[in-house]
């Protein structure tokens, strides 16, 4: 059920300040692809426009195509709501609902979706906690707040919570830069799990992490501040950090900048 | 920080502190006198603040609370009790500022909190900076002029009586923007991870504020409507003017006078005879317990809804 994700000649706007430009790229089902590049260069803008997360900023705007498989998501009669059902997303902070117990929050999204049939909720509770390794931590706690666990249980709490509607791709913006190594690696363990069902981009900070995560790893920089990111090179991980092309994808790489 | 710029003080108040051969370094004399200094300020100063609140409390406490105590206070009304007379209650005065209490927020609540709403999640542009100047004239306007207008508009305009009713709609008006603002402000701290969590589901934007951002900001909310249940609760002038005080059990908001227990004080207080003295006090003492008791019981009910989801 993973999709292909197409990205053609994308722009990202906010307001009149032109965050990214001229980006291009396919992202294969069934694969990790790492976004890696200096502070600001449009990293996360980027994530946020392939599940159209970007306009809801005020002043969020986007130019070129995004298509998954083939249907292009900014299509005129798409409607935002339902891309962010195939396309889930996890942020930096581990972000669960504060009101919410454990249970509850990995059922929000079915939930709040009109879901209500008992039974098939707590199937999907129990599935998608082991989908991210955490129910037996937690299978004795569901009605616990989420809000008491771990930072690293958060996240895959977290992760529940994305998986449980069953998207197509997984989007994750630096998902480990606030947790500890420990949890670090159970979430990267997790992430090579996922990548059999979902198409999972990751943006990360951490050149280790994208060495170990990913299958293709894409460098984005900008050539100054107030300039807008552009994609410098992508490629398979392994030829991107042992030979790339581009000379700043190898600067950065070896921590020359950024 | 680097050990360069320990060393070179700039984040310790001065060198002469940083002694790293002693390991950690001296206690100071200096800074223990400043720090008891400061203290000695702030407990004086609390003080201050605290004396008119206890002083308040203690003569309204200790001149009321005889009557206060009696189970006719709270059953009985001042129906056929002169001033001259002893006994008699304050039901009917506890029963008109629960009922036009109710009322106004019946009203209030929804348009407050809708308002905000619109302020925080959806106002953009013109409207949204319209509306919220409004609120800002809302919360200046003094409460005799909040009744005056009503009164210009029931009774001068329509030719309507003064009623229970014309008194709650001048206390809407000054309740609304009190709700608006700390609404918005509740809202405003929900963080807008958790609006971005539900929206990354599939969430619509009206539902995650229904089922997300509400909830999370419910106890506060529950707060803030307290708070402007409290201060309508003593309110005035809407009822001098728009309320005229009766010493007889009414329910009927849309004729006839109703008591309340600042328009019981305020008869009682312009009578000599110690009867009537007692019951200005006792009055007041009843009034303060009615606004605490109602704090009590929200805070009670935010509680237990925060944890129930
Ligand atoms: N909400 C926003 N409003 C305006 N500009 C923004 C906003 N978020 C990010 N930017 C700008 O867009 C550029 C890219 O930011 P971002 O995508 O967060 O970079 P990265 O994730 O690679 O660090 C930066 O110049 C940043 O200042
Ligand atoms: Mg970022």
């Amino acid at each position: 059920m993973a999709k292909r994700i197409d990205v053609k000649d994308l722009n990202v706007f906010y307001g009149s300040f032109k965050a990214i430009e001229d980006v291009s790229m396919t992202v294969e089902p069934r694969s990790v692809t790492a976004f890696i590049g200096p502070s600001g260069c449009g990293k996360s803008t980027l994530l946020r426009t392939l599940n159209r997360m970007h306009e809801v900023i005020p002043g969020g705007r986007v130019e070129g195509s995004v298509r998954l498989d083939d249907a292009d998501i900014y299509g005129s009669d798409v409607d935002p709501v339902a891309v962010r059902r195939t396309v889930g997303m996890v942020f930096q902070r581990p972000n669960p609902f504060p009101t919410m117990s454990i249970g509850d929050n990995v059922a929000a999204g079915l939930r709040l979706n009109g879901m209500k049939d008992k039974k098939i909720l707590a199937e999907k509770i129990e599935a998608s906690l082991r989908s991210a390794n955490l129910w037996n931590e937690v299978k004795d706690r569901l009605s616990k707040p989420g809000a008491g666990l771990s930072g690293g249980q958060q996240q895959r709490l977290c992760i529940a919570r994305a998986i449980a509607v069953a998207p197509q791709v997984l989007l994750m913006d630096e998902p480990c830069s606030a947790l500890d190594p420990i949890s670090t690696l159970a979430i990267e363990d997790l992430i090579g799990e996922l990548k059999s069902t979902y198409t999972i981009v990751i943006v990360t900070h951490n050149m280790q992490q994208a060495a170990r995560v990913s299958d293709r790893t894409g460098f984005f920089n900008l050539a100054a501040t107030g300039k807008p990111g552009r994609l410098i090179e992508m490629d398979d991980t392994q030829k991107m950090f042992s030979n790339p092309t581009e000379r700043t994808t190898e600067d950065y790489i070896s921590g020359r900048f950024g | 920080m680097t050990v360069a710029d320990l060393t070179s003080g700039s984040s310790l108040s001065s060198a002469r502190q940083w002694r790293p051969e002693l390991g950690l370094g001296h206690r100071s004399r200096a800074r223990e006198a400043r720090n008891l200094l400061a203290r000695v300020v702030m407990w004086t100063a609390f003080l201050i603040a605290l004396i008119p609140l206890a002083w308040i409390l203690w003569t309204v406490i200790t001149r009321g609370i005889g009557l206060v105590l009696e189970p006719v206070w709270w059953n009985n009304s001042q129906r056929g009790i002169t001033s001259r007379m002893v006994g008699g209650g304050a039901a009917h005065a506890i029963q008109g500022t629960l009922l036009m209490a109710l009322v106004t927020a019946v009203m209030a609540v929804p348009v407050g909190v809708m308002t905000a709403i619109y302020l925080v999640e959806y106002g953009r542009g013109r409207l949204a900076k319209t509306v919220s100047f409004m609120v800002d004239i809302l919360t200046g306007i003094p409460s005799i002029v909040a009744a005056l207008f009503i009164y210009a508009v029931w009774v001068t305009t329509f030719g309507l009586q003064r009623v229970g009713f014309a008194v709650c709609l001048a206390l809407v008006m000054l309740m609304i923007p009190v709700i608006v603002r700390s609404t918005e402000e509740m809202l405003k701290l929900v963080p807008n991870e958790l609006r971005e969590a539900s929206y990354a589901l599939g969430v619509p934007k009206w539902k995650t504020i229904a089922k997300v951002v509400l909830p999370t900001a419910f106890s506060g909310i529950v707060t803030g409507i307290l708070l402007g249940l409290a201060r309508i609760m003593g309110e005035t002038a809407p009822l001098l003017i728009l309320g005229p005080y009766t010493a007889n059990l009414a329910t009927n908001l849309f004729g006839g006078f109703m008591a309340t227990l600042p328009t019981m004080i305020n008869t009682n207080r312009v009578e000599s005879l110690q009867p009537a003295i007692d019951r200005t006090w006792a009055s007041a003492f009843t009034l303060i317990l009615v606004i605490l008791l109602l704090n009590l019981a929200g805070r009670l009910v935010a509680r237990t809804s925060k944890v129930r989801n």
